[in-house]
């Protein structure tokens, strides 16, 4: 069982390049029907037949939760990546049909919250969009401060200052403009949840300033939006299926268990989600656990692997599939 | 319409019986000789035409009469429907579920008008017909949990999902198996399985838990569980124990064919769209064991069950003081002959 085996036909309705390194895919159904309702912070994931490769990558949505006839995210270009941000941005045109996943919500907010507090760095901005709209509709108080290398760069500021107005705040790295996080952090109404999504860097600032200022764990909510990182080549022996398979530089090692006919359970394909934990028969070697859901116990013990973003090095890596 | 709906009562005479083409229906919930826990979950696909999984929400010949008790155990005591003030938006996911599955499984007997966010629902067999704006509770009687919680046989929790766990933070409970959503309101998924034996140690909720928490929307997944009641009483609660406790005292060798029933619940899970919360619909089947037994397979496999059930879950599941001359009853109907696998009848 896995969220990518029932895939949706959609139709790429349009196509927006927003800045140089941003475009907004637009989608529809094929067949005009609503697409699934969905709440803010969700995601889909997007299958991208690039010739023989075949991608999935989770992308947040940035379209209105209350609008069923089309969806919309946002692709930041990563030339250093494993082409599919290259692929959405070279290949990908009005009229082309592809397949979106139903939407995945492992970013929700906090719906007991008095007030949400958002803070978002570059691309994560997207979920925050759909989230502005969900609280807005709700008539809970809200506010996003957003992070940017330049003014060009700060996607979608100009339409989010025109609807919401004092509620959204931009800081450009290029104007010497920086989030005050403690200060903003130590003037927060009670009942306040933070939320914050973007580069690890912001991610763990975010956390550790909120937890020094002594704000509840349970009010602070973060979403790592991790792509399936490129690597060297490897092999791998799947015990159950009775093969060795070849995990390719720009392929992920669910991306070839896939490939194979050999089932595996998946859902948000960013190391978030836990669903793909896989038991690791035998390892001679180390794997790179890029992932968020084991902990530092289990990492060390080389017990489990999350292959939608871990690689391996070494001499023989054995799996229970 | 296709369905006869029965005049029947759970409470008082406890009239209610099942029909004998009912009776082949009834989602018997064990699949081998042999009964322990597991995380026995499946997707909840439409299954077999005529049994209890052929649709999103089984309506069967029971509805309206559970509807009206429903309505008898919530005029005396409103605490069996409660929502946390945050809970209105998965209200409406429930309403909006119920809904559009009833209008397309059941179109003779529900109808759903969908204007943008005017709703027109029709009901037959409850005799309602009502207009309404989706999403605005004003335009409701009552929340909307309760509203459509009326018209949709089972108890139907709302489970609340954030810091990687699930919160009992609303539902509609007034036909449970001897637990309290007044007592278990606001806890968590650990907290609210506290009293379960056994399970914990074996793992199951650990595992349920990390399951239910990515269960993708439009894949719903379902399971059984059981336990056995005195007389057919929907309302087995906590709050009303002084009412049916004592019915146990009344089971005799004669009468346990009648007295005795086997309880069922078909639970399914369903990720709400728009709250991200999870709808846990637990539908209660109710068969006397003279019933069961009209179908050879049941009453062979019934006996080997409870026989072998274990001491802890003879105990929890609050069969102790009749499991004896139970188990004694059922051995008429066990001739020590192979049984098919599956729950179905042969």
């Amino acid at each position: 069982m896995s969220a990518s085996d029932h895939l949706i036909p959609v139709v790429v309705s349009n196509v927006v390049e927003v800045n140089p390194i941003i475009k907004r895919f637009e989608f529809k159904h094929v067949n005009g029907d609503e697409l699934p309702a969905f709440s803010g912070g969700a995601h889909i994931v997007v299958e991208m037949i690039d010739d023989d490769t075949k991608r999935k990558n989770p992308y947040s949505l940035m379209s209105s939760p209350f609008e069923r006839d089309q969806y919309a995210i946002s692709v930041r270009r990563d030339d250093t990546g494993r082409g599919g941000s290259k692929f959405m941005h070279e290949q990908v045109r009005p009229g082309m049909e592809m397949k979106i996943s139903a939407p995945v919500n492992l970013f929700s907010l906090d719906l007991r919250a008095r007030k949400h507090l958002m803070i978002a760095g570059g691309i994560g901005i997207t979920p925050f969009i759909a989230q502005m709209d969900q609280a807005d509709k709700l008539g809970v108080p809200f506010e996003l401060h957003y992070a940017a290398r330049s003014v060009s760069q700060a996607a979608y500021m100009d339409s989010l200052a025109d609807r919401f107005g004092d509620h959204v705040s931009c800081y450009c790295d290029d104007q010497g403009e920086s989030v005050d996080l403690e200060m903003l952090l130590s003037n927060q109404p009670l009942g306040t949840h933070v939320y914050v999504c973007g580069p690890k860097g912001m991610i763990e600032r975010v956390v550790e300033t909120a937890t020094a200022l002594g704000w509840p764990a349970a009010h602070v909510h973060f979403e790592h939006f991790l792509a399936p990182p490129v690597g060297e080549p490897f092999e791998v022996h799947l015990a159950k299926a009775g093969i060795d398979i070849t995990v390719g530089a720009e392929q992920s090692l669910l991306e070839a268990v896939e490939a194979s006919g050999t089932p595996i359970n998946c859902m948000c394909r960013g190391g978030a989600c836990g669903q793909c934990e896989t038991v690791v028969v035998a390892c001679d070697g180390e794997i790179m656990h890029n992932d968020h859901w084991l902990d530092e116990e289990q990492r060390a013990a080389k017990q489990r692997i999350m292959p939608c973003v871990s690689r391996f090095r070494g001499k023989r890596l054995e799996l229970d599939l | 319409m296709t369905i006869q709906f029965k005049d029947e009562s759970f409470r008082g005479d406890f009239s209610y019986a099942n029909s004998p083409s009912n009776i082949p229906r009834f989602p018997f919930p064990f699949p081998e000789d042999e009964y322990m826990y597991s995380t026995n979950i499946e997707p909840h696909h439409a299954a077999r035409a005529g049994s209890p999984f052929e649709n999103a929400f089984d309506v069967d010949e029971h509805y309206v009469a559970e509807m009206k008790d429903r309505a008898l155990v919530l005029a005396e005591d409103p605490g069996r429907c409660q929502a946390l003030p945050h809970m209105e938006t998965a209200g409406w996911d429930f309403l909006e579920l119920v809904m559009v599955s009833k209008a397309r499984d059941y179109p003779d007997l529900f109808k759903l008008t969908m204007d943008g966010d005017r709703w027109h629902w029709i009901n037959k067999p409850l005799q309602i017909d009502d207009t309404f704006t989706f999403g605005d509770s004003s335009t409701l009687p009552c929340h909307p949990m309760e509203y459509i919680g009326r018209q949709v046989q089972g108890d139907h929790a709302i489970l609340d999902q954030r810091d990687g766990n699930l919160w009992m933070d609303a539902g509609i409970i007034t036909a449970q198996a001897d637990w309290s959503l007044d007592f278990d309101i606001g806890m968590n998924f650990f907290e609210w399985h506290a009293p379960v034996p056994l399970a914990h140690e074996l793992g199951v909720f650990q595992r349920a838990l990390k399951f239910l928490l990515t269960l993708p929307q439009g894949q719903p997944s379902r399971r059984l569980n059981w336990t056995l009641t005195v007389n057919p009483r929907l309302d087995t609660s906590p709050e009303n124990y002084p009412k049916w406790g004592p019915d146990k005292l009344t089971v005799t060798p004669e009468n346990i064919g009648e007295k005795i029933h086997l309880r069922v619940e078909l639970q399914t899970f369903w990720r709400l769209p728009r709250s991200n919360a999870i709808l846990f619909p637990i539908r209660t089947y109710l068969m006397a064991m003279n019933e069961v037994v009209t179908q050879p397979k049941w009453g062979r496999r019934l006996h080997r069950v409870m026989r072998d059930l274990r001491p802890e879950l003879v105990d929890y599941k609050g069969l102790s003081r009749y499991h004896p001359i139970l188990v004694e009853w059922l051995s008429q109907f066990d001739d020590g002959a192979p049984t098919s696998p599956g729950i179905f009848p042969d």
